[in-house]
């Protein structure tokens, strides 16, 4: 049981994440497209590549890098029957969100966030809840453009985040930040494909490990 | 090292804090157990046999052994299965790994999100099935449905559904999507799933049944009509081909009623509708003074005279209040008064 934990940690990629994804995907599905320049938080400039006619087009190699280690993150969590949290206070998106969330088998929340969900949660929910273990934000900010208060929370709580920050968005609290578009529906469709494609991915693996193990 | 100084007061325990008291699983089954046994015991004590012993026998049973004049029926003793008496609470939402059951489990409000989720989803497919009716140039179903004979769940009856609190908001805007997806041409694919949030209305205007004519043994046509006025109550029977004869417990209504208005009262039914030297009446009253007597029997011969008379003038009768029946009643006395409104007499000082 032991080993069956430690193994997976000793590579840099276990669950072959990279192969999920291209460039050309993420370009074909718009996620290099950011918002206008008034729009940019001073804390995405380093993500940014350029800007042209006034609107900020996101570095896709850093996308890249940081996808593959997010993913990689989730796989790891996933393979540890972790529980995952989606979080999206996009109204667009809120069904897809909810859609995937059900059919990896883990959790989503894409409504009102009232304020004690996490800090107040063994009064909200009853004693003996057990937290999420990781927060998936695909969109970082609520409907009035201020960053989601669950970042906070989570940050509070010591409860690992990854999110897709715009260039509108504030990365600095998020543990694994994606810069990326979260406007288009084809972007948002991608990310949902991924993160979906890895949570069932690690879940698989870990069935078949546990398997093995118990073969031995 | 502070020393920190607490009250009494702070450390007692707040009853009143965690809420209602929740009913664990084994509690209810041992309640179930003991009232299985408690079933078995009384139909012993009753001498019948216990395999066949039906809720009704229990009910008669406890009212036989433990008499009670309560007046309200809830406060009286009862023995009902415990299903009925403890109220349906949620178990526990997650298994023994602590992972919970349902995917929507950590918005707080979970049966309430997960009917919006499945809703928006029939609302979705709804539009898809339209986009390829019309990919195809097929006609859109049109049959309009019936909207006036059923209403949607009230808020009281969704929460229940739900095991849910809900707020006003919440339930508004539930009821919104399922206007939005009923005004969609095609929603009656999902018929079946909005038949679960509707339900009929009992058509208000009942309509009254008119009694045909029976016919008496000499081949005359007759009708009976009852009526009541505050404690009066009389029977009336119009016989037609008659000569407008008027007969009340055996006497003639010159004999039962001196009073003229008494009589005016009687005749009015008649006379609205032009036939008074036509119809025969036999009437039976009891009860009441003299003024609710006569009104008694004028709603009974009104309602009899229903029988003979078109729908248009049945209407027309009703319309003049004739087959209305009068609600007045003596109002009760109230203590700290005289009457039942007069106050006692107010003196300065």
């Amino acid at each position: 049981d032991d080993k069956l934990l430690t193994e997976p940690l000793n590579h840099p990629d276990f669950f072959n994440v990279k192969e999920l994804f291209t460039l050309k995907d993420l370009f074909d599905a718009r996620v290099h497209l950011g918002h206008k320049k008034g729009c940019r938080h001073r804390f995405m400039e380093p993500y940014i590549f350029g800007c042209r006619l006034d609107q900020d087009i996101i570095d896709l190699d850093q996308t890249m890098q940081h996808l593959q280690l997010a993913l990689n993150f989730t796989a790891h969590i996933a393979y540890r029957k972790g529980i995952i949290l989606f979080i999206s206070r996009r109204r667009q998106f809120c069904h897809l969100v909810e859609s995937t969330a059900r059919d990896c088998g883990e959790y989503a929340h894409t409504r009102f966030w009232q304020g004690g969900l996490l800090t107040n949660a063994h009064i909200q929910f009853g004693a003996g809840v057990r937290l999420p273990d990781l927060i998936v934000f695909l969109s970082s900010l609520n409907n009035v453009f201020q960053p989601h208060v669950a970042i906070r929370d989570a940050a509070k709580m010591n409860i690992p985040t990854v999110g897709v920050v715009d260039t509108n968005c504030n990365p600095t609290l998020i543990t694994y930040p994606i810069p990326g578009n979260d406007d288009s529906p084809s972007a948002m469709e991608l990310y949902c494909k991924l993160f979906r494609m890895t949570i069932i991915r690690a879940k698989d693996k870990r069935r078949q490990d546990e398997a093995v193990e118990e073969m031995r | 090292l502070r020393l920190i100084h607490t009250s009494t007061a702070v450390q007692r325990k707040n009853v009143g804090a965690s809420g209602p008291e929740k009913y664990t699983e084994a509690f209810i089954k041992k309640q179930i157990e003991e009232f299985n046994l408690g079933k078995r015991h009384l139909a012993n004590m009753m001498g019948e046999d216990p395999e066949t012993f039906t809720q009704e026998d229990i009910d008669r049973a406890i009212a036989y052994l433990f008499p009670s004049g309560l007046f309200d029926k809830q406060a009286r003793p009862m023995m009902k299965h415990p299903t009925e008496i403890f109220p349906e609470q949620r178990k526990i939402q997650w298994g023994e790994d602590g992972r919970p059951f349902h995917f929507l489990f950590y918005t707080g409000k979970q049966s309430y999100y997960s009917l919006m989720h499945e809703t928006y989803e029939k609302l979705l497919s709804a539009q898809k099935y339209q986009d390829q009716l019309i990919a195809q140039d097929l006609p859109l179903q049109k049959e309009k449905r019936n909207l006036a004979g059923s209403r949607w769940l009230t808020k009281i009856e969704l929460e229940e559904m739900l095991l849910e609190k809900l707020s006003d908001n919440d339930y508004s805007r539930f009821i919104q999507l399922l206007q939005k997806l009923v005004a969609l041409p095609c929603s009656d694919i999902e018929e079946k799933y909005i038949q679960k949030f509707s339900k009929e209305v009992p058509v208000q205007m009942q309509k009254v049944l008119i009694e045909p004519l029976q016919h008496d043994e000499r081949g005359v046509a007759f009708s009976t009509g009852e009526g009541r006025r505050k404690t009066a109550s009389a029977t009336a029977i119009v016989y037609d081909n008659g000569t407008g004869k008027m007969t009340v417990n055996g006497k003639d209504i010159l004999h039962y009623f001196p009073v003229l208005q008494d009589r005016e009262q009687l005749l009015f039914p008649f006379q609205f509708l032009d036939r008074i030297g036509k119809h025969d009446t036999v009437c039976t009253v009891s009860g009441g003074g003299r003024s609710a007597q006569a009104g008694a029997i004028r709603l009974a011969c009104a309602k009899a005279l229903r029988s003979f008379v078109t729908e248009k003038e049945v209407e027309f009768m009703r319309q003049a209040g004739l087959l209305t029946v009068d609600p007045r009643v003596k109002e009760r006395k109230k203590p700290g008064q005289e009457g039942a409104r007069r106050k006692f007499t107010w003196k300065k000082r």
